[in-house]
Protein backbone atom coordinates (compact mmCIF):
# COMPACT_ATOMS: atom_id res chain seq x y z
CA UNK A 1 0.00 0.00 0.00
CA UNK A 2 1.09 3.31 -0.81
CA UNK A 3 0.95 6.44 1.51
CA UNK A 4 -2.13 8.01 -0.81
CA UNK A 5 -3.80 4.03 -0.25
CA UNK A 6 -3.35 4.27 3.25
CA UNK A 7 -5.07 7.97 3.58
CA UNK A 8 -8.08 7.24 1.22
CA UNK A 9 -8.78 4.07 3.18
CA UNK A 10 -8.63 5.86 6.51
CA UNK A 11 -11.11 8.74 5.34
CA UNK A 12 -13.06 5.68 3.45
CA UNK A 13 -13.16 4.43 7.03
CA UNK A 14 -14.23 8.18 8.49
CA UNK A 15 -16.67 9.87 6.13
CA UNK A 16 -17.90 7.57 3.48
CA UNK A 17 -16.84 6.41 0.40
CA UNK A 18 -16.34 8.06 -2.57
CA UNK A 19 -14.61 6.70 -5.42
CA UNK A 20 -12.80 8.03 -8.02
CA UNK A 21 -16.31 6.39 -10.44
CA UNK A 22 -18.19 8.59 -8.32
CA UNK A 23 -15.90 11.64 -7.89
CA UNK A 24 -16.02 12.20 -11.75
CA UNK A 25 -19.68 12.02 -11.62
CA UNK A 26 -20.34 14.66 -9.65
CA UNK A 27 -18.28 17.03 -10.99
CA UNK A 28 -20.89 19.58 -12.48
CA UNK A 29 -22.89 19.34 -8.95
CA UNK A 30 -19.66 20.62 -7.44
CA UNK A 31 -19.17 23.46 -9.98
CA UNK A 32 -23.16 24.38 -10.10
CA UNK A 33 -22.96 24.65 -6.45
CA UNK A 34 -25.55 22.31 -5.73
CA UNK A 35 -23.43 19.95 -3.80
CA UNK A 36 -25.32 19.21 -0.15
CA UNK A 37 -22.57 20.42 2.41
CA UNK A 38 -21.75 16.78 3.66
CA UNK A 39 -21.01 15.34 0.22
CA UNK A 40 -19.23 18.46 -0.39
CA UNK A 41 -17.02 17.96 2.45
CA UNK A 42 -16.53 13.98 1.42
CA UNK A 43 -15.72 15.68 -2.36
CA UNK A 44 -12.48 17.78 -0.87
CA UNK A 45 -11.52 14.88 1.01
CA UNK A 46 -10.95 12.77 -1.85
CA UNK A 47 -9.86 15.84 -3.82
CA UNK A 48 -6.99 16.62 -1.68
CA UNK A 49 -5.86 12.54 -1.45
CA UNK A 50 -6.50 11.84 -5.13
CA UNK A 51 -3.86 13.04 -7.43
CA UNK A 52 -5.83 11.40 -10.42
CA UNK A 53 -8.93 12.97 -9.75
CA UNK A 54 -7.14 16.49 -8.84
CA UNK A 55 -5.93 15.77 -12.60
CA UNK A 56 -9.39 15.13 -13.41
CA UNK A 57 -10.86 18.23 -11.91
CA UNK A 58 -7.96 20.14 -13.81
CA UNK A 59 -9.15 19.06 -17.00
CA UNK A 60 -13.03 19.37 -16.86
CA UNK A 61 -12.20 22.83 -15.82
CA UNK A 62 -9.73 23.63 -18.86
CA UNK A 63 -12.15 22.08 -20.74
CA UNK A 64 -15.02 24.48 -19.79
CA UNK A 65 -12.70 27.41 -19.98
CA UNK A 66 -11.78 26.32 -23.43
CA UNK A 67 -15.36 26.16 -24.56
CA UNK A 68 -15.89 30.08 -22.69
CA UNK A 69 -13.19 31.32 -25.06
CA UNK A 70 -13.95 29.51 -28.89
CA UNK A 71 -13.96 32.64 -31.17
CA UNK A 72 -16.24 34.46 -31.79
CA UNK A 73 -16.83 34.86 -36.10
CA UNK A 74 -18.28 37.68 -38.03
CA UNK A 75 -21.25 36.99 -40.21
CA UNK A 76 -20.55 36.41 -43.78
CA UNK A 77 -20.68 40.03 -45.41
CA UNK A 78 -23.92 40.17 -47.07
CA UNK A 79 -25.81 38.92 -44.12
CA UNK A 80 -24.06 41.54 -41.84
CA UNK A 81 -25.45 44.45 -44.83
CA UNK A 82 -28.58 43.32 -44.74
CA UNK A 83 -29.13 43.21 -40.95
CA UNK A 84 -27.05 46.68 -40.97
CA UNK A 85 -29.71 47.57 -43.78
CA UNK A 86 -32.72 46.52 -41.76
CA UNK A 87 -31.36 48.39 -38.81
CA UNK A 88 -31.40 51.70 -40.83
CA UNK A 89 -35.29 51.53 -41.77
CA UNK A 90 -35.82 50.78 -38.30
CA UNK A 91 -33.95 53.81 -36.61
CA UNK A 92 -36.27 56.70 -37.28
CA UNK A 93 -38.28 56.35 -34.34
CA UNK B 1 2.98 16.46 -5.76
CA UNK B 2 0.45 19.14 -6.69
CA UNK B 3 -0.85 21.07 -3.13
CA UNK B 4 -4.74 22.01 -3.75
CA UNK B 5 -5.57 25.00 -1.19
CA UNK B 6 -9.05 23.70 -0.57
CA UNK B 7 -12.13 26.00 1.28
CA UNK B 8 -15.56 24.72 1.90
CA UNK B 9 -16.50 27.87 -0.10
CA UNK B 10 -16.87 25.65 -3.44
CA UNK B 11 -13.75 27.58 -4.92
CA UNK B 12 -10.73 25.58 -4.94
CA UNK B 13 -7.44 26.65 -6.51
CA UNK B 14 -4.33 25.21 -8.03
CA UNK B 15 -0.58 27.00 -7.45
CA UNK B 16 1.11 28.45 -10.24
CA UNK B 17 -2.01 28.61 -12.21
CA UNK B 18 -3.18 32.39 -13.86
CA UNK B 19 -6.68 31.57 -15.32
CA UNK B 20 -9.51 32.51 -13.82
CA UNK B 21 -11.30 29.33 -12.43
CA UNK B 22 -14.75 30.43 -11.62
CA UNK B 23 -16.32 28.52 -14.69
CA UNK B 24 -19.27 28.26 -13.48
CA UNK B 25 -19.92 31.70 -13.67
CA UNK B 26 -17.90 32.60 -16.63
CA UNK B 27 -19.72 34.94 -19.05
CA UNK B 28 -17.94 35.49 -22.08
CA UNK B 29 -17.04 38.80 -22.40
CA UNK B 30 -19.95 39.69 -20.22
CA UNK B 31 -20.73 43.35 -20.43
CA UNK B 32 -21.55 45.32 -17.06
CA UNK B 33 -25.08 46.44 -16.26
CA UNK B 34 -23.66 50.39 -17.32
CA UNK B 35 -22.03 48.87 -19.94
CA UNK B 36 -25.13 47.19 -21.37
CA UNK B 37 -27.43 50.71 -20.39
CA UNK B 38 -25.03 52.30 -22.51
CA UNK B 39 -25.33 50.09 -24.96
CA UNK B 40 -29.01 50.32 -25.37
CA UNK B 41 -29.46 53.49 -25.49
CA UNK B 42 -26.91 53.57 -28.61
CA UNK B 43 -29.37 51.69 -29.88
CA UNK B 44 -32.67 52.98 -29.63
CA UNK B 45 -30.71 55.99 -30.93
CA UNK B 46 -30.32 54.10 -33.70
CA UNK B 47 -26.25 54.02 -33.78
CA UNK B 48 -25.38 51.69 -36.12
CA UNK B 49 -22.15 50.59 -34.85
CA UNK B 50 -23.41 49.44 -32.09
CA UNK B 51 -25.91 47.00 -33.55
CA UNK B 52 -23.18 46.17 -36.17
CA UNK B 53 -21.04 45.69 -32.78
CA UNK B 54 -23.90 43.48 -31.45
CA UNK B 55 -24.12 41.36 -34.37
CA UNK B 56 -20.68 40.91 -34.65
CA UNK B 57 -20.62 39.64 -31.07
CA UNK B 58 -23.50 37.12 -31.03
CA UNK B 59 -23.94 35.95 -34.67
CA UNK B 60 -22.04 32.91 -34.93
CA UNK B 61 -22.85 31.80 -31.06
CA UNK B 62 -26.92 32.10 -32.44
CA UNK B 63 -26.08 30.27 -35.21
CA UNK B 64 -24.48 27.27 -33.50
CA UNK B 65 -27.29 27.49 -31.01
CA UNK B 66 -29.81 27.63 -34.06
CA UNK B 67 -28.19 24.49 -35.43
CA UNK B 68 -28.55 22.30 -32.41
CA UNK B 69 -32.43 23.46 -32.18
CA UNK B 70 -33.50 23.00 -36.45
CA UNK B 71 -30.13 20.85 -38.01
CA UNK B 72 -30.49 22.01 -41.11
CA UNK B 73 -28.04 25.09 -41.84
CA UNK B 74 -30.00 27.13 -44.02
CA UNK B 75 -32.97 26.86 -41.35
CA UNK B 76 -30.61 27.77 -38.74
CA UNK B 77 -29.33 30.96 -40.71
CA UNK B 78 -33.27 31.70 -41.61
CA UNK B 79 -34.37 31.05 -37.47
CA UNK B 80 -30.98 33.43 -36.98
CA UNK B 81 -32.67 36.19 -39.18
CA UNK B 82 -35.29 35.98 -37.74
CA UNK B 83 -33.81 36.42 -34.08
CA UNK B 84 -32.29 39.65 -35.20
CA UNK B 85 -35.55 40.93 -36.66
CA UNK B 86 -37.23 39.71 -33.06
CA UNK B 87 -34.32 42.00 -31.37
CA UNK B 88 -35.36 45.27 -33.18
CA UNK B 89 -39.30 44.47 -33.18
CA UNK B 90 -38.72 44.24 -29.39
CA UNK B 91 -35.99 46.34 -28.34
CA UNK B 92 -38.12 49.41 -27.19
CA UNK B 93 -40.08 47.03 -25.04
CA UNK B 94 -36.75 45.25 -23.32
CA UNK B 95 -36.85 46.22 -19.86
CA UNK B 96 -33.40 45.17 -18.93
CA UNK B 97 -34.89 42.34 -16.17
CA UNK B 98 -32.70 40.02 -17.91
CA UNK B 99 -29.27 40.60 -19.42
CA UNK B 100 -29.55 41.91 -23.57
CA UNK B 101 -28.04 38.43 -24.24
CA UNK B 102 -30.44 36.46 -21.96
CA UNK B 103 -32.68 38.03 -24.09
CA UNK B 104 -31.46 37.77 -27.25
CA UNK B 105 -31.58 33.89 -26.40
CA UNK B 106 -34.80 33.72 -25.04
CA UNK B 107 -36.03 35.23 -28.74
CA UNK B 108 -33.41 32.54 -30.49
CA UNK B 109 -34.82 29.65 -28.44
CA UNK B 110 -38.17 30.40 -29.03
CA UNK B 111 -38.02 30.91 -32.58
CA UNK B 112 -35.88 27.80 -32.77
CA UNK B 113 -38.76 25.64 -31.49
CA UNK B 114 -41.48 26.64 -33.42
CA UNK B 115 -39.18 26.18 -36.14
CA UNK B 116 -38.23 22.64 -34.87
CA UNK B 117 -41.63 21.64 -34.59
CA UNK B 118 -42.96 22.99 -37.73
CA UNK B 119 -39.95 21.42 -39.23
CA UNK B 120 -40.37 17.78 -37.71
CA UNK B 121 -44.07 18.02 -39.06
CA UNK B 122 -43.92 18.56 -42.43
CA UNK B 123 -39.82 16.42 -42.85
CA UNK B 124 -38.53 13.79 -41.41
CA UNK B 125 -36.89 15.56 -38.43
CA UNK B 126 -39.24 13.20 -35.80
CA UNK B 127 -36.04 12.21 -33.71
CA UNK B 128 -35.44 15.86 -33.21
CA UNK B 129 -36.20 16.79 -29.69
CA UNK B 130 -36.22 12.84 -28.53
CA UNK B 131 -34.46 12.31 -25.54
CA UNK B 132 -32.37 9.65 -26.92
CA UNK B 133 -29.67 10.08 -24.24
CA UNK B 134 -31.55 9.57 -21.41
CA UNK B 135 -29.85 6.48 -20.34
CA UNK B 136 -26.56 6.12 -17.85
CA UNK B 137 -23.41 7.55 -19.57
CA UNK B 138 -20.31 6.99 -17.69
CA UNK B 139 -18.43 10.37 -17.71
CA UNK B 140 -15.16 8.05 -18.34
CA UNK B 141 -14.65 5.15 -19.97
CA UNK B 142 -14.64 1.99 -16.96
CA UNK B 143 -11.98 0.60 -18.67
CA UNK B 144 -10.03 3.35 -17.02
CA UNK B 145 -10.98 2.10 -13.31
CA UNK B 146 -9.41 -0.84 -11.57
CA UNK B 147 -12.25 -3.58 -11.58
CA UNK B 148 -11.76 -5.83 -8.20
CA UNK B 149 -10.29 -5.42 -4.71
CA UNK B 150 -10.60 -2.56 -2.33
CA UNK B 151 -9.87 -0.04 -4.81
CA UNK B 152 -12.20 -1.28 -7.48
CA UNK B 153 -13.46 1.85 -9.02
CA UNK B 154 -10.27 3.97 -8.40
CA UNK B 155 -8.26 4.69 -11.01
CA UNK B 156 -5.95 1.72 -12.46
CA UNK B 157 -3.69 4.57 -14.34
CA UNK B 158 -4.21 8.66 -13.39
CA UNK B 159 -5.37 10.60 -16.59
CA UNK B 160 -2.47 12.90 -18.45
CA UNK B 161 -2.09 16.04 -17.08
CA UNK B 162 -2.63 18.71 -19.87
CA UNK B 163 -0.65 21.47 -20.63
CA UNK B 164 -1.24 24.90 -18.76
CA UNK B 165 -2.04 26.96 -21.21
CA UNK B 166 -4.76 24.37 -22.52
CA UNK B 167 -7.36 26.63 -23.61
CA UNK B 168 -5.56 29.33 -25.54
CA UNK B 169 -2.86 27.21 -26.69
CA UNK B 170 -5.15 24.56 -28.41
CA UNK B 171 -7.60 27.24 -29.75
CA UNK B 172 -4.43 29.55 -31.27
CA UNK B 173 -4.37 26.77 -33.49
CA UNK B 174 -7.26 26.55 -36.25
CA UNK B 175 -6.74 23.06 -36.08
CA UNK B 176 -7.17 22.74 -32.59
CA UNK B 177 -10.39 25.53 -32.39
CA UNK B 178 -12.15 23.08 -35.20
CA UNK B 179 -11.73 20.35 -33.79
CA UNK B 180 -13.55 21.43 -30.72
CA UNK B 181 -15.88 22.82 -32.78
CA UNK B 182 -16.57 19.59 -34.90
CA UNK B 183 -16.69 17.97 -31.10
CA UNK B 184 -19.44 19.83 -30.04
CA UNK B 185 -21.49 19.44 -33.30
CA UNK B 186 -21.11 15.46 -32.66
CA UNK B 187 -22.87 15.96 -29.65
CA UNK B 188 -26.63 15.00 -29.45
CA UNK B 189 -28.89 17.86 -29.88
CA UNK B 190 -30.29 18.01 -26.02
CA UNK B 191 -26.96 18.26 -24.93
CA UNK B 192 -25.61 20.46 -27.57
CA UNK B 193 -28.06 23.00 -26.33
CA UNK B 194 -27.23 22.99 -22.88
CA UNK B 195 -23.24 22.92 -23.68
CA UNK B 196 -23.59 26.38 -25.22
CA UNK B 197 -25.78 28.13 -23.34
CA UNK B 198 -23.92 27.24 -20.12
CA UNK B 199 -20.48 26.53 -21.07
CA UNK B 200 -20.27 28.68 -24.04
CA UNK B 201 -22.44 31.59 -23.71
CA UNK B 202 -21.96 31.88 -19.95
CA UNK B 203 -26.08 31.76 -19.31
CA UNK B 204 -27.09 31.06 -15.87
CA UNK B 205 -28.42 27.23 -15.16
CA UNK B 206 -31.75 29.03 -13.99
CA UNK B 207 -32.32 30.88 -17.55
CA UNK B 208 -31.30 27.85 -19.84
CA UNK B 209 -33.86 25.88 -17.51
CA UNK B 210 -36.65 28.61 -18.54
CA UNK B 211 -35.52 28.47 -22.32
CA UNK B 212 -35.58 24.74 -22.32
CA UNK B 213 -38.33 23.90 -20.26
CA UNK B 214 -36.41 21.33 -18.07
CA UNK B 215 -35.22 20.42 -15.19
CA UNK B 216 -32.34 22.39 -13.10
CA UNK B 217 -31.50 18.53 -11.95
CA UNK B 218 -32.37 17.20 -15.54
CA UNK B 219 -29.99 20.23 -16.96
CA UNK B 220 -26.80 19.80 -15.08
CA UNK B 221 -27.12 15.52 -15.80
CA UNK B 222 -27.28 16.85 -19.62
CA UNK B 223 -24.76 19.69 -19.38
CA UNK B 224 -22.44 17.03 -17.42
CA UNK B 225 -22.62 14.56 -19.87
CA UNK B 226 -21.87 17.36 -22.86
CA UNK B 227 -18.95 18.74 -20.50
CA UNK B 228 -17.65 14.40 -20.15
CA UNK B 229 -17.90 13.94 -23.95
CA UNK B 230 -16.05 17.12 -24.76
CA UNK B 231 -13.19 16.42 -22.31
CA UNK B 232 -13.06 13.00 -23.61
CA UNK B 233 -12.31 14.65 -27.02
CA UNK B 234 -10.18 17.25 -26.08
CA UNK B 235 -8.05 14.46 -24.15
CA UNK B 236 -7.74 12.19 -27.28
CA UNK B 237 -6.74 15.30 -29.33
CA UNK B 238 -4.24 16.26 -27.14
CA UNK B 239 -2.77 13.31 -26.14
CA UNK B 240 -2.71 11.91 -29.71
CA UNK B 241 0.31 13.16 -30.59
CA UNK B 242 -1.14 16.27 -32.11
CA UNK B 243 -0.97 18.66 -29.67
CA UNK B 244 -1.62 22.33 -30.92
CA UNK B 245 1.58 24.18 -31.30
Amino acid sequence: MTREEIKIYVFDYLAGRMTCKDFVEVITDYLDGTMPFFRRVRFHLHLGMCLGCRIYLRQMRQTIQTLGRLPEQPPPPQVRDELLQRFKTWKPR
Amino acid sequence: MTQVDVSLSGSMRMPGHALPEETSTLERDSLSTREERHLLTRLRAGDEAAFASLVDRHHSSLLRLAMAHVSDRSVAEEVVQETWIGVLEGLDRFEGRSSLKTWIYRILTNKAKTRGVRESRHTTFSSLGSADEEGDEPAVDPSQFRTSGHWADYWSSYPEPWDEATPEKLLLSKEGAGYLEQAIEALPLNLRQVLIMRDIEGLESKEVCDMLGVSEGNQRVLLHRARSRVRRALEQYLEGGRKPA
